[in-house]
């Protein structure tokens, strides 16, 4: 079933409409559990469109195996997916610090709440981000320390690479996940792949995690696939690599891998001079786990992250 | 006057980020004046221009009273000026939610802490500022409720209102936010437009920070006294929506008197013609903000009203 949550009047001939999946089971008994996958917030990140297509197609090979409700919303942000744009187009907004929005507020803060009021009373909802086109990020649920005795048991089935635990910055009050926890919806938000790009395989990795969540909340009673083990880390360990000099960056090294202390991360290199202007050297030995992808840079730039203390 | 870069960044093609600082007279930090932020500031660099215009005059006629010193920066973001872009144009992000800034972190963090580096330990500090709703204003002088605020300090601006601003998560980042947490007293001057010039409320931006300079004993300048400035909550402002989305039809100024029931603006079918909605005043007021643009969308906020107030 196909349900419009929420509709918008644009101003010449058109209905901005933010539409869900649901699917349940054969047999109703009305005590089942909901998960609720959320995506499309950025209009830039596409990888959680593999992941809502390949959940459904899935769950419908199998629908006998399903013992609970699953809510997919594709695309939160229609307007700036097909505009190719991070935010919301026109209003210039993101639209992750608009949540819970307001019934009487405008375009994007009605959507946002509408969304919410459609969520709420979920027993779990998941958050599915690319990064931006400037980074590639392997698959890892990000946790603010407030609530990481709520939600690491779930990220831990999730199939994830890493999971990181970090001090949430006051803005990101703002954002759906952050939300959702305050009303009581245990809420994780996977970030993985790159901005404008799809990575089948990290999506498969997901879509492999969520039915192992499923299974363990008593959504789906179907064969799941193990899950890997992931690296937990708190922010402390990991070190910011950023942009000393401005120009193009040449990567040395390869993403998800081991890197010492010392060892060359990159370049940033001046096409009109055929000059290194700067040289990145590794400060600390561990996995880089974060790493720049559009090449063009400028001082302060990150170029990547690096979780210290672990080897590949 | 002493220009001086106060910051520079390196940029892969274009010529360098250059920042610049124009100090009038010499001793203590009195007051530094801040322009855009943002690429669309365009009043705000033109207003700024302006008071470099006239402290140079008054520097050179000793108008700048012993012991006080006066820095303007009259532009932060002429990189994303020069191609008509809002914010930093690699990656979106917007300097006046970058404050105090972080020295070796991103891009905007480190443009943010090198501004603030400078214009910190000012006792008073003004900035030219935009609203993240486009549109226009009264002109009025903003500043935030953070328990430290000194309003009878913004009336001296001798503008027709002073707000009060809750700050909200996002205020955070301000440069008006950190410079009044740094000890300065801190203030936004709004005026009526944004992305272009209105001389008439350039000029009365203008004249409100001489005034307030002069007020503050800071320069020797005859001008008039201004309003005595009417102090209101922003949580008290009353936002009027559209009912409908269509072609907008605005029938009302910042700062029209409105009277209850009056039709203040229509909505207009884009395709067939027809009026489609009237938007009528739900309380007697002032006119404090107006959408702009000439679309509008279903529940867009197309005014904000001073309720019960007269002109």
């Amino acid at each position: 079933m196909i349900k419009t949550v929420v509709s918008v009047g644009l101003p010449v001939g058109e209905v901005l409409n933010i539409k869900k999946r649901t699917l349940k089971p054969e047999k109703i008994r009305g005590n089942e559990k909901r998960i609720c996958i959320v995506t499309g917030i950025h209009g830039d990140e596409l990888e959680g469109q593999y992941v809502c297509y390949e959940l459904i197609r899935r769950i419908q090979e199998q629908i006998s195996c399903l013992t609970g409700i699953v809510d997919i919303y594709p695309c939160i942000n229609p307007l700036g997916l097909e505009a190719i744009t991070r935010g919301v187009p026109t209003f210039d907004l993101d639209m992750n610090r608009c949540f819970p929005g307001s019934a009487d507020g405008d375009m994007v803060e009605n959507i946002a709440d509408k969304v919410i009021d459609d969520v709420l009373g979920a027993d779990i909802c998941i958050d599915i981000h690319a990064s931006d086109i400037f980074i590639r990020e392997i698959p890892q649920v990000r946790i603010s320390n407030e609530n990481i005795e709520q939600l690491f048991d779930y990220a831990m089935e999730l199939n994830v690479d890493f999971i990181w635990a970090y001090e949430s910055p006051t803005v990101l009050q703002a954002t759906l996940t952050h939300t959702l926890n305050q009303h009581g919806v245990p809420t994780l938000a996977i970030e993985m792949g790159v901005g404008m790009r799809l990575t089948k395989s990290y999506g498969e990795q997901i879509v492999d995690g969520l039915f192992s969540l499923m299974k363990k909340a008593g959504i789906w009673s179907g064969e799941v696939n193990q899950v890997r083990k992931p690296i937990v880390s708190t922010d402390g360990e990991v070190e910011l690599v950023h942009a000393e000099a401005s120009g193009i960056f040449v990567p040395d090294i390869e993403h998800w891998n081991g890197i010492r202390k010392g060892d060359a991360v990159g370049s940033i290199i001046e096409p009109i001079t055929g000059e290194i202007k700067h040289k990145i050297l590794a400060p600390c030995s561990g996995m880089v786990f974060s790493l720049r992808e559009y090449p063009v840079v400028y001082e302060g730039s990150l170029i990547a992250r690096i979780l210290g203390g672990v080897e590949s | 006057m002493i220009k001086e870069v106060i910051y520079s960044l390196k940029a892969p093609y274009r010529e360098d980020l250059t920042i610049y600082g124009y100090t009038f007279g010499r001793g203590e930090k009195s007051a530094c004046i801040v322009g855009p932020t943002r690429g669309n500031e365009i009043q705000q660099l033109y207003v700024c221009s302006q008071l470099i215009k006239t402290l140079t005059i008054l520097e050179r006629t000793g108008a700048i009273l012993s012991k006080n010193e006066i820095m303007v920066i009259p532009s932060i973001n002429h990189f994303s000026m020069n191609i008509e872009k809002r914010f930093w144009a690699m990656d979106n992000s917007d300097i006046n939610k970058k404050f105090p800034g972080k020295i070796d972190g991103e891009t905007t963090e480190r443009i943010a802490a090198g501004i603030f580096e400078k214009v910190k330990g000012y006792s008073y500090g003004i900035q030219f500022a935009s609203f993240h709703t486009p549109g226009d204003f009264i002109p009025h002088v903003r500043l935030m409720d953070t328990g430290v605020q000194n309003t009878s300090l913004a009336n001296l601006f001798g503008l027709p209102f002073v707000m009060l601003r809750k700050p909200e998560a996002f205020d955070y980042g301000t440069l008006n936010y950190n410079w009044q947490m740094s000890g300065a007293n801190a203030f936004s001057v709004y005026t009526s437009a944004t992305d272009t010039i209105d001389e008439v409320s350039a000029n009365q931006a203008v004249s409100s920070v001489l005034r307030f300079l002069t007020r503050m004993g800071i320069i020797k300048y005859n001008c008039h006294s201004g309003y005595i400035s009417s102090t209101i909550d922003e949580d008290t402002l009353l936002p009027i929506r559209a009912d409908v989305s269509g072609i907008y039809r605005r029938l009302k100024n910042p700062g029209d008197e409105v009277r209850f029931g009056e039709v203040i603006a229509e909505v207009i079918d884009p395709m067939e013609g027809e009026t489609i909605s009237q938007i009528l005043s739900p309380s007697d007021g002032i006119i404090f903000f107006t959408h702009t643009k000439p679309l509008v969308i279903q529940n867009g906020m197309i005014y904000q009203l001073i309720r019960r107030m007269h002109v």
